[in-house]
């Protein structure tokens, strides 16, 4: 991590930059010329896939752009972003896509330290867990919510004849949003319990050594060493999820494709792009959920002290 | 720790273990059963199959665009895959190694890609791929895959690159190597297990994909397999379209489980390093 400057040490990232160009060697300059030529094609891809497209979208969302309708593009200025920030739809699938993003980060979070403890302490199996624990991480997310969906459905599954339950889960609105949280929960949980055994490891043993000698208990030995040394780590695995699950797109796709009132924002930006071909109002969507990710993850950084950079 | 091996605690462990097993494996285990059942049994509301049948696995496999869409599947991840390991490697030894401006913002706007969300740019590439012809063509699934896993392999391969013992670097070059010499020569063949780590991932998540595949396909000429898995649903040709999705959903994760079960190290530890390393 060293060699990497964060946001936050802008005096290094002057320092690191290099001396004016008339100063250098013929070896350093050819080192220049390689380290460009190196980087460039991975930066053309970026730039011409992730950047071009984020500003054709912030200018097709400036205009009235419909492709059922050609004839009638014009520049309508900021209107699109009143129309979708005026609808009541927006706000309840913002509702909605925090309401899955908080409850299921929460979880995992939680479900994450306890399966980072296994993995990392583990006196049995230590090898099966891992392998199994991988086995959700590279699970299709498609698979995820059809093996969540078919398990719960009466028609198909055996949860509901288990449990006795008399209405199936995905008819209610609640039901629902409990089997989207749990293929959700089942599919990224190991992501970041991954992450924080990378922080784990860097727990020296003989802190919790001298914390026993002195008669910590486990819980005060977890709560006083563990979790403020593996802050940076945790941190960093909250900040990724947190933004991967407020682009929740595929699971609620499969699981309801936004019946019973569960349309998270990115399968409305889907709809109104492709489903109804109106680009400009869409990439309206598009951009505002850009923004609300720069917000997320500027928090984050900001106040809560993530440094994704470290990753 | 001293109180190692205590009873209580081996009972405990045991619990553990076999809990962390139930989460990670019966969902796994429960579609592989549904996928066996006959379409009788499929409702019986059993959790393994009373009777067993095949028959799925053949159903699926008639229809053409699901094979079609494996075979597009498969082509498309390892295409993403190779390109992907090339570009990021290059910009990683150049990050790691060279000196030359514009290092931090190369870093800084790879962060920023992976943080963009796919929703947002896949309105734009639907309709410039509809206008340059990519739209349902392979490239037109290949390119964004790559932008979206360029950030992550760059930051893993570049957190690799510094253990690499690089004083043997400048002997290669000390002996007359250039730079691109050295590179090939001795470093690269140090470097690939970061590479090999790299590649897993990015392999993973292409094949995971679902949203551009959604949005940027059409026909069988491009659609993948995730997107076909949910076009079963719909389609009416089945009498039971839960058996066919099922046995699908098995055939998308054999390809994941197998690489799984031998890369499970590199995989851990690419997504540890990531995070610690880096």
């Amino acid at each position: 991590m060293a060699n990497v400057a964060t946001t936050t040490t802008a005096p290094r990232q002057i320092q690191a930059a290099p001396p004016a160009a008339h100063g250098l060697t013929g070896r350093a300059k050819a080192e220049r010329k390689l380290g460009l030529l190196l980087c460039a094609p991975a930066v053309i891809v970026m730039l011409f896939v992730a950047g071009f497209p984020i500003l054709y979208a912030f200018w097709l969302s400036l205009h009235r752009a419909d492709l059922r309708f050609p004839q009638l593009d014009a520049w309508v200025g900021l209107d699109n972003y009143k129309s979708v920030l005026t609808s009541s739809t927006w706000w309840q699938d913002v509702g909605n896509t925090l309401i899955i993003t908080v409850v299921s980060v929460s979880i995992e979070l939680v479900l994450g330290m306890l399966i980072a403890q296994a993995m990392y302490r583990a006196i049995y199996a230590r090898t099966a867990i891992r392998v199994a624990v991988l086995v959700p991480y590279g699970a299709v997310t498609v698979v995820a919510a059809f093996a969540w969906r078919l398990a719960f459905d009466p028609a198909t599954g055996f949860v509901t004849h288990w449990l006795g339950l008399t209405t199936p889960p995905l008819t209610t609105r609640s039901g629902s949003f409990i089997l989207i949280i749990m293929a959700e929960v089942w599919k990224t949980t190991p992501f970041i319990a991954l992450l924080l055994l990378g922080g784990l490891a860097l727990v020296p043993e003989d802190l919790y050594k001298a914390a026993k000698v002195d008669g910590a208990t486990s819980l005060q030995r977890f709560f006083r060493i563990t979790l403020p040394l593996i802050k940076p780590a945790l941190m960093v695995a909250v900040l990724f999820r947190t933004l991967d699950a407020f682009r929740i797109y595929d699971v609620v796709y499969i699981m309801t494709n936004g019946a019973n009132n569960t349309e998270s924002v990115s399968l409305l930006g889907y709809r109104v792009l492709i489903n109804r071909l109106n680009l400009g109002l869409g990439s309206a969507i598009s951009v505002l959920i850009f923004f609300c990710v720069i917000l997320i993850a500027l928090t984050f950084t900001r106040f809560l002290g993530a440094s994704p950079q470290r990753r | 720790m001293d109180q190692e091996n205590t009873p209580t605690r081996k009972t405990l462990w045991i619990f553990a273990v076999v809990g962390v097993l139930i989460y990670a494996l019966v969902p796994v285990i429960w579609i592989a059963s549904l996928s066996l059942k006959t379409p009788e049994s499929i409702g019986d509301g059993s959790f393994l199959p009373t009777h067993w049948t095949l028959h799925n696995y053949t159903t699926a496999f008639k229809t053409g665009f699901f094979t079609a869409s494996l075979r597009n599947s498969i082509g498309i991840a390892l295409i993403t895959t190779v390109i992907a390991l090339a570009f990021a490697s290059m910009a990683a030894y150049a990050i790691t190694r060279l000196d030359f401006p514009g290092k931090t913002a190369i870093l800084a706007g790879a962060l920023a890609v992976t943080m963009f969300p796919a929703i947002s740019i896949v309105g734009g590439l639907y309709n410039v791929w509809r206008n340059i012809g990519l739209f349902d063509t392979w490239a037109g699934l290949i390119l964004p895959y790559l932008s979206f896993s360029l950030p992550l392999s760059i930051y893993i391969l570049s957190a690799f690159f510094r253990e690499i013992p690089w004083d043997l670097e400048k002997a290669a070059q000390m002996d007359g190597a250039t730079p691109l010499q050295a590179f090939w020569r001795v470093i690269l063949p140090l470097a690939v297990p970061g590479v090999f780590t790299a590649g897993i991932l990015t392999f993973i998540a292409a094949w995971n994909d679902f949203l551009f595949a959604n949005v940027l396909t059409a026909t069988n000429s491009a659609r993948t397999a995730p997107v076909a898995l949910s076009y079963f649903t719909g389609a009416s040709q089945f009498q039971q379209p839960a058996g066919a999705i099922a046995a699908g959903a098995v055939i998308v994760t054999v390809p994941i489980l197998i690489m799984v079960l031998i890369f499970q190290r590199r995989i851990v530890s690419g997504l540890t390093a990531g995070a610690v390393k880096g």
